[in-house]
């Protein structure tokens, strides 16, 4: 990729060739950090390599997530992601419920942010049936989604830090701020995890002046938490030693596997939705689009520490603006609601990258076909490219660094 | 056994060493004075047996506790602070956690892998206990607690403490299991680095004191400059050098974090203590903290003056007592660095010990010699020693460590035009 701000496709070719045998004789290995190169060796002297299932339930595979690792020593030379562990049949179930029906089960998705996944079910929905959201509620919305990117940068910063060996102290400093956030979505929604707030043409309750003063409260208060763990974490040496170098993804390859959000941007693709759609009233706020150069795993998690400073930017110039008015579109139907016949794509910014719904509708209650984009699945796919030729601890945190929710992967 | 009659130095302390200083000695020969002669010698040392694994057993029980609640503290968590001590529902901090947990690992249902070595499976807890307690036998715990006057005590140290390597290797191989045998690799890969330098961080001492008995090397720290500045080794710049490389060298031979790799809970499972359950695994912890506390007691002889009082106007206090202080400020330093750190990788971790933990040792022995060979220079060619001595250690510290982490810096970030 010369221009990075362009989406040309690159050239074709199979960038995963080679991958599927045993031969290592892969394109260049990446280089560590400090300047030293894995060694590549398979020959007889350096004896058979070794094939280790690590997951379901190993401790740091956020969840029922499987790789089948074939090691030289412990370097990579072969990864095979399995998942399914967690499948819940998330998108048949959705077409036999009404579209109204579907709204909960869309927070089971990436549990870390039901606040995105609820706003981009609405939007699909709203496209279909081509229902207004009133200005109160788009504000609000952009509020949420702001604070679940809070959230969900924050706790995968934690665990970052923690597949890095950190012995949990950056985790639960991450925790107690998100038990902040969450302490705000359930007084708001009556949920901290699973909210189901969104609704077609607004939001289900108005957020009161205390909430708004709550949220404001820790808007103003989150920088010096950001400043906390940065000064705790990012200048550490070791945190550089192991991040930096580790897990490059190039940005031609990021493009080609449909690689979106943080992680794309940290390859240096500039390609924001809340910036390319225009969605909902963000075009209304300044705020900016940090990007990466390396798109190693350092990078990856700056760029997730440099949005959450744009997010708490967003947050204070929504939470200013917030215009008086109805959060619900007067008009709009919730039950015995039948769009007409037609189909719609819904997609917004969400913490981990473009989630998107699909709709399909013959006039009945229920989506005829009923579709979602994973963030996280997608980005899953290349993993294997970012692992090969690194080691075990490498790829546990490249695999953190990737930020996946199997609850969204598995669906 | 030379626990017995040692013509006692006459020092400022004369009541304290006529009755606290000797309070276990008194205790000690209460017990056997009625004995025969023949049998006195062998009661002596069980009664020192026994008072090394009670007193080592509880410190054990108390410094996991204190790591889970400081540990805790540090998370913004209170830690355990629910078990009851029995009978009486009494919480009490949480001070019976450690019984409760040893009542769970003795209750637990011991689990060996059908694949599993099982006579070496058995073995690796218990061979990596005994050799980790037999460390604690040369440590001078005070002026006249030395369980064994060995005139190699030192080199006695480190052979036994070097052998826990094995252990760990057979603990990895007779489990079978992936996990473990990586971790097997990994720790013989990082003990055997890091033997190096713990060695090598001991033999300047060796060198300024030329003995290697622990009790003359605490008794070469004896005095102070000024009533001010005691003669400790860590007070001199190969000593603090020494110090430091002791300690690093000391969180890898016990694999705490950040050298945590062996059983690197986040890559590995729990590494070699993958297939332990129930009371071997218990075993496997306690021998991590012994390995600690022997590693600190050695520190504490080597460095920190032993069990000398940090001050002439101190030494009313009891030698055990500072011993045990400095002992606990040290374990504290370990729990304090397992709750802040990352964990290294492997290249990362032998890379560090190869290229720059053992050439600054080897430096740091040569300093020594220097600092031996020009210990009759005074006046202001005294304060030309200390320069020189503190440019050779920390010249090569610094460009050794620019080299170290060459390519690893914080970077600057770009935004999008638009």
């Amino acid at each position: 990729m010369t221009n990075p701000g362009t989406f040309s496709i690159p050239a074709a070719h199979d960038v995963r060739s080679g991958h599927s045998s045993l031969d290592i004789s892969h394109s260049s290995f990446p280089p560590q950090a400090g300047g030293s190169h894995v060694r590549q060796v398979h020959d007889s002297f350096h004896g058979d390599l070794l094939e280790v299932s690590m997951g379901p339930h190993h401790p740091s595979t956020h969840g029922v997530f499987r790789m089948i690792v074939t090691l030289d020593g412990e370097t990579i030379v072969k990864l095979k992601p399995v998942f399914g562990y967690l499948h819940r049949n998330h998108e048949k179930l959705g077409e036999t419920v009404t579209y109204l029906g579907s709204m909960p089960y869309t927070d089971r998705l990436d549990y870390l942010s039901s606040m995105t996944n609820n706003w981009a079910y609405a939007l699909a929905v709203e496209k279909l049936a081509g229902q207004a959201v009133p200005e109160r509620a788009e504000y609000v919305r952009v509020i949420l989604a702001e604070l679940t990117r809070l959230l969900n940068h924050t706790c995968l910063a934690g665990f970052l830090m923690q597949d890095c060996g950190c012995s949990g102290t950056p985790l639960m400093y991450a925790f107690r701020e998100r038990e902040y956030i969450l302490d705000l979505f359930e007084s708001l929604s009556g949920s901290r995890m699973m909210c189901n707030y969104q609704r077609f043409g607004g939001c289900r309750v108005d957020p009161s002046a205390d909430w708004l003063a709550g949220a404001q409260k820790l808007t103003d208060r989150y920088g010096a938490f950001l400043d906390e763990f940065e000064t705790l974490l990012t200048g550490n040496e070791i945190i550089m030693a192991r991040t930096q170098g580790v897990g490059k993804l190039s940005p031609a390859l990021a493009i080609s596997a449909g690689v979106t959000g943080p992680m794309l941007r940290a390859c240096g693709v500039n390609y924001d939705l809340r910036k390319v759609d225009a969605y909902g009233v963000y075009p209304r706020f300044d705020f900016r689009v940090p990007l990466g150069d390396h798109g190693d795993v350092y990078d990856r998690y700056m760029i997730r520490v440099l949005e959450m400073r744009e997010s708490i930017k967003i947050l204070q110039q929504a939470l200013a603006g917030l215009p008086a008015g109805p959060i619900m579109d007067p008009k709009a139907k919730l039950r015995s609601f039948r769009p007409k016949a037609g189909e719609a794509y819904g997609r917004i910014e969400g913490p981990k990258g473009e989630i998107g719904f699909y709709l399909l509708s013959d006039g009945s209650p229920n989506p005829y076909r009923y579709r979602i984009r994973p963030p996280s699945f997608i980005n899953l796919t290349i993993l294997e490219d970012m692992c090969l030729g690194h080691t075990v601890a490498d790829a546990v945190i490249i695999l953190g660094s990737v930020d996946i929710v199997l609850g969204e992967v598995d669906r | 056994m030379n626990l017995a009659v040692i013509p006692v130095a006459a020092s400022a302390s004369e009541w304290s060493d006529a009755f606290l200083e000797r309070l276990p000695l008194v205790a000690r020969d209460l017990v056997t004075s009625w004995l025969p002669e023949p049998w006195r010698w062998l009661v002596n040392s069980l009664i020192s047996i026994a008072v090394i694994l009670s007193v080592f057993g509880l410190l054990f029980a108390y410094v996991t506790l204190a790591e889970r609640k400081i540990l805790g503290r540090i998370q913004n968590r209170p830690g355990p602070n629910r078990t009851p001590i029995p009978f009486i529902n009494l919480r009490f901090f949480g001070l019976a956690q450690p019984f409760a947990d040893g009542v769970k690992a003795l209750t637990k249902e011991d689990v060996v892998p059908r694949g599993a070595d099982h006579l070496l499976h058995f073995l690796a807890p218990v061979v990596l206990l005994a050799f980790s307690i037999l460390t604690f036998a040369v440590i001078p715990y005070g002026r006249h607690l030395v369980p064994v006057e060995l005139n190699a005590g030192v080199l006695y140290f480190f052979a036994a403490g070097a052998a826990t390597e094995l252990a760990v290797f057979m603990a990895g191989w007779a489990s079978r299991n992936k996990y473990s045998l990586l971790a097997a690799m990994r720790a013989l890969a990082q003990l055997i680095s890091y033997e190096l330098p713990l060695l090598l961080a001991f033999v300047p001492v060796v060198l300024v004191t030329s003995s290697l008995s622990t009790t003359e090397i605490v008794a070469a720290q004896a005095g102070w400059k000024f009533d001010l500045i005691p003669h400790w080794h860590v007070f001199t710049p190969w000593g603090f050098a020494g110090f430091v490389i002791f300690m690093i060298a000391a969180l890898a031979e016990s694999n705490r974090s950040p050298f945590d790799l062996p059983e690197a809970e986040s890559e590995l499972i729990a590494g070699h203590l993958t297939e332990y359950s129930g009371f071997k695994y218990a075993l496997f912890f306690m021998a991590e903290y012994f390995g600690m506390i022997a590693l600190s007691g050695m520190a504490i002889t080597l460095f920190l003056g032993g069990w000398q009082a940090p001050s002439p106007y101190l030494e009313f206090i009891p030698s055990y007592v500072w011993f045990a202080g400095k002992l606990i400020v040290l374990l504290l330093g370990f729990i304090w660095i397992r709750a802040t750190f990352p964990r290294l990788r492997m290249d990362q971790l032998t890379r560090f010990a190869w290229k720059f933990l053992v050439p600054l040792a080897l430096i740091n022995v040569g300093n020594a010699a220097f600092w031996s060979l020009t210990s009759h220079w005074s006046g202001p060619l005294q304060i030309l020693r200390w320069l020189i001595s503190a440019v050779v250690v920390v010249g090569p510290f610094v460009l050794m460590g620019r080299k170290l982490s060459a390519g690893v810096a914080p970077r600057v970030y770009r935004y999008a035009a638009t």
